[in-house]
């Protein structure tokens, strides 16, 4: 199918001014380009959990398995392992990924499944109403902690780092240019990529004002070094003041996990011998 | 009727299963129907094993309590199983570890004797037990060379030695039936699910399915499957799930905890109408329970596990033959009709051994699913009257295919107008409807043992061989729900038609079969109810038939 309408007829409901609107917008430019480029759109499958984040899937006119709260990276892994020649997009949200879907994130990076994760980081939980998530800063004070919270986020980056994900990036919603090019590149990796983007929930965690000072670009960073993407993983993190660095923190080429890897499928006729083989081999 | 039992016991470690397996290949090659049955702790070295291998004339799927042979591979299996001993029970004894009376084998003198390494021990006591039972040097010959590929040549000198130590006590005289393949309940589960289109298992290993994912996973490459053994049950089942939604059959198995963790996502496979199989193999519960040991206690958990209704399917065989045969028809439930299907085992079904007829499994059929015509734009939950949706998978052209578990419309888009919320909630009823409709082209309730008896027994999976043997000799009628879900309610009237009293026979404390007939309109006045852990013997069963006969 080519030539298609990529946005749905689905009612948009994310309030004004949400980042996930420019991750969207985003996304939509990736597809145009893969689509200029001579790919079909039809062997792109976008999974999600549930979250505002998740919407997407409602809204972005291409295959998706609108999942539960946590599981995209299980699903997505099914559905590679399946069909290897699908280009598989996860869009995960923080409390969606790093809190009830923790491990999946862990166990995908360490399986270096060909797929790539976008985490719309927005650090708060905006479809239950606001309650605090893994990489809300220390204090934040949601609906369930109105005291403030007594822990330390944790970063991201640096967990993916020793988790053994290949492609590690961190975008920002309000920097869509550079966020298209992270994508893209999380989509090229043949491996498990990783973004997590910084995203602004409009009503409860507007966060932009203390974003758009803080971020750069990095630039001269060597992403094959890994001691050197773990220096800049550390520089901000997700809790005490410090500039945020925006782009490819680290990337290295290693074996994936694949259907590739899987046995060949067997005929009908093929698949009674082998049975027969085994009853045989029992008697 | 010429009948023999063995039982084989030893140390955790000590390869007590394989040892019960050869014995019972030796029974095999000589005519006889095998059951074995393997009972050990939770636990990987050191404690007590045994198996008992039990060979009829007839099929038979359950364990005496009385043995014609003891092999005792440590001191505890003639200390324990006193009990079972007959006045003339044969033992077999390694003379390094046992101290008793019967026939010795002297395992390290032989071992050292051949240059043989010490895992090959059995072997020299297996021998032995040949000769004892009379079995001529041919077969034990034929069965090493089948089921011991490795050294078979150095077993064999072993096994000769400890042959020609014993001599005949009770000659087992060989039967014409020809030897038949002896399969776990867990390999037919798994050969079935292959003949029904398997394409992918995924499982985390939990007792007692674990030994469906290692016998797939052995035989991953002759039979063309990807095997997966991911995080959790969690990742398992969606992993299953996104396998599906690509257009690849798959399965997953577990145990009760192990499917506590899969019912959020089992809830989304029928939200979603995702085909998906799961094999649910019960152990004794709640909680960790007897990992080892079995139990029937989670038939109305698999029943209504997973918040929101919605259709299943749930199958509960009884014989290697039925779960050859349904495991294959699951599958092909799962994708015709886009449910969940259950193929529910438990430990005696899934971890017996058992003498396998080809002849009664029927030829499981190409399953069909409805597929999606081109019609433009795919709505991956058109309304149809039979409440199916014709199938494209994720990557098919032409296709953009939207699964959902929110409430959605016809293409996928989740929805909350309500008007869109009944439709497909009365769509997926309907689908349930016309499952249950197509459960005509099926036996789903096995009547046997005196067809038109006045007591009947009411029992479901597993305990089907027990009931079968005790039936005979006391007349009664056997009646077994083979399918759970859609509950067979007209079959089951049927089949109790006539029946004065009827008593439910089950593994667990709260007879759930009883129950469920119960809320479908047939009641059952009695129950016979074992929850230890472990499986009704013929002798129990009699006993306690004959107290509420009497």
């Amino acid at each position: 199918m080519t030539g298609r309408q990529l946005i749905t007829d689905a009612q948009n409901t994310w309030c004004p001014g949400c980042g996930n609107f420019s991750l969207q917008h985003t996304l939509k430019n990736v597809l145009a380009d893969i689509e200029k480029e001579g790919q079909s759109l039809d062997n792109i499958v976008l999974v999600s959990g549930i979250g505002c984040h998740a919407k997407i899937a409602d809204y972005l006119n291409i295959n998706s398995f609108y999942s539960i709260h946590g599981r995209t990276l299980p699903v997505a892994t099914g559905i590679k392992f399946a069909n290897p020649d699908l280009t598989v997009i996860c869009c995960a949200g923080d409390g969606d990924c790093y809190a009830e879907g923790l491990d999946h994130l862990i166990f995908a990076a360490k399986r270096n499944i060909d797929l790539t994760v976008i985490v719309h980081n927005n650090r708060v939980y905006g479809l239950t109403t606001g309650q605090y998530t893994p990489t809300s800063p220390r204090g934040f004070k949601g609906k369930s902690t109105p005291l403030g919270t007594r822990e330390d986020p944790f970063n991201p980056i640096e967990l993916m780092l020793a988790s053994g994900a290949t492609y590690i990036a961190r975008g920002y919603s309000k920097k869509m240019d550079p966020l298209r090019t992270l994508i893209r590149q999380g989509i090229s990796h043949k491996g498990f990529a990783f973004i997590d983007v910084l995203q602004i929930c409009a009503t409860f965690f507007p966060a932009a004002d203390y974003y758009s000072p803080r971020v750069y670009d990095l630039k001269g960073h060597d992403p094959a070094s890994f001691e050197a993407a773990c220096i800049k993983a550390r520089e901000w993190d997700y809790n005490s003041d410090a500039p945020i660095a925006l782009g490819t923190f680290y990337q290295r080429n290693s074996p994936v996990f694949d259907g590739k890897t899987a046995a060949r499928t067997l005929s009908a006729v093929e698949r009674e011998q082998a049975v027969r083989e085994v009853l045989n081999k029992r008697t | 009727m010429n009948e023999v039992s063995v039982l084989v016991g030893g140390k955790a470690g000590d390869g007590i299963n394989s040892a019960g397996a050869m014995v019972a290949q030796l029974l095999n090659h000589l005519g006889y129907r095998i059951y074995l049955y393997f009972d050990y702790p939770s636990l990987i070295r050191g404690g007590h094993n045994f198996a008992i291998v039990r060979g009829r004339e007839i099929a038979t799927a359950t364990c005496g309590t009385q043995v014609d042979f003891v092999l005792a591979l440590n001191q505890e299996t003639v200390d324990r199983h006193k009990d079972a001993w007959k006045t003339d029970t044969a033992i077999i004894f390694n003379t390094d570890l046992v101290k008793a009376t019967g026939q010795g084998i002297p395992v390290r003198e032989i071992l050292t004797a051949e240059h043989a390494p010490d895992i090959m021990g059995n072997s020299a006591v297996i021998g032995g037990f040949a000769k004892a039972a009379g079995i001529p040097w041919k077969i034990v010959e034929e069965v090493f060379h089948s089921h011991i590929p490795k050294g078979t040549d150095l077993n064999l000198l072993v096994a000769r030695r400890g042959y020609d130590r014993v001599t005949t006590v009770h000659p087992v005289p060989p039967i014409s039936n020809p030897p038949v393949p002896l399969l776990t309940g867990n390999e037919a589960i798994g050969l079935g699910m292959v003949s029904g289109g398997l394409e992918a298992y995924v499982s985390y290993p939990m007792t007692p399915s674990s030994s469906l994912l290692h016998f797939l996973a052995e035989e991953q490459e002759k039979l063309g499957i990807t095997v997966v053994h991911p995080e959790s049950e969690i990742a398992v089942i969606l992993m299953a799930m996104g396998f599906a939604s690509a257009g690849r059959r798959a399965a997953v198995g577990t145990s009760g905890g192990g499917f506590c963790l899969m019912t959020e996502s089992l809830s989304l496979a029928g939200m979603a109408e995702v085909p998906l199989v799961l094999l649910v193999s019960q152990r004794t519960g709640p909680s960790t329970g007897l990992p080892t040991y079995t139990g029937q206690s989670d038939l109305l958990f698999v029943l209504h596990a997973g918040q929101g209704e919605f259709p299943r399917f749930i199958v509960a065989p009884g014989t290697t033959e039925e779960a050859l045969y349904w495991s294959g028809i699951a599958m092909n439930i799962a994708w015709e009709f886009q449910v969940p299907a259950f193929i529910l085992s438990d430990k005696t079904l899934s971890e017996g051994t058992y003498s396998t007829d080809l002849s009664l499994v029927q030829k499981i059929p190409q399953g069909d699913s409805i597929s999606w015509d081109r019609t433009a734009p795919y709505r991956r939950y058109a309304d149809t009257p039979s409440g199916i949706s014709p199938l494209a998978f994720v990557g098919t052209g032409g296709a953009v295919v939207k699964v959902n578990g929110y409430a959605h419309d016809e293409a996928g888009i989740t929805a909350e107008e309500p008007d869109i919320v009944a439709l497909m909630a009365e769509k997926r009823l309907r689908k349930g409807e016309a499952l249950a409709r197509a459960m005509d082209r099926y036996q789903q309730v096995s009547l046997s043992g005196n067809a038109t008896g006045l007591v009947a027994l009411l029992c479901w999976g597993s305990t089907a061989g027990v009931c079968e043997e005790v039936a005979g000799p006391l007349g009664l009628r056997v009646v077994r729900p083979v399918v759970l879900s859609p509950f067979p309610t007209e079959p089951l009237r049927k089949a109790l038609e006539g029946a004065g009293m009827v008593i439910a026979v089950e593994e667990n404390a709260t007879a759930q079969l009883a129950t469920l007939a119960g809320q479908h309109g047939i009641t059952c006045e009695k129950k016979i109810l074992r929850y230890d852990g472990r499986p009704f013997t013929p002798e129990l069963l009699t006993t306690k038939i004959r107290e509420m006969l009497s």
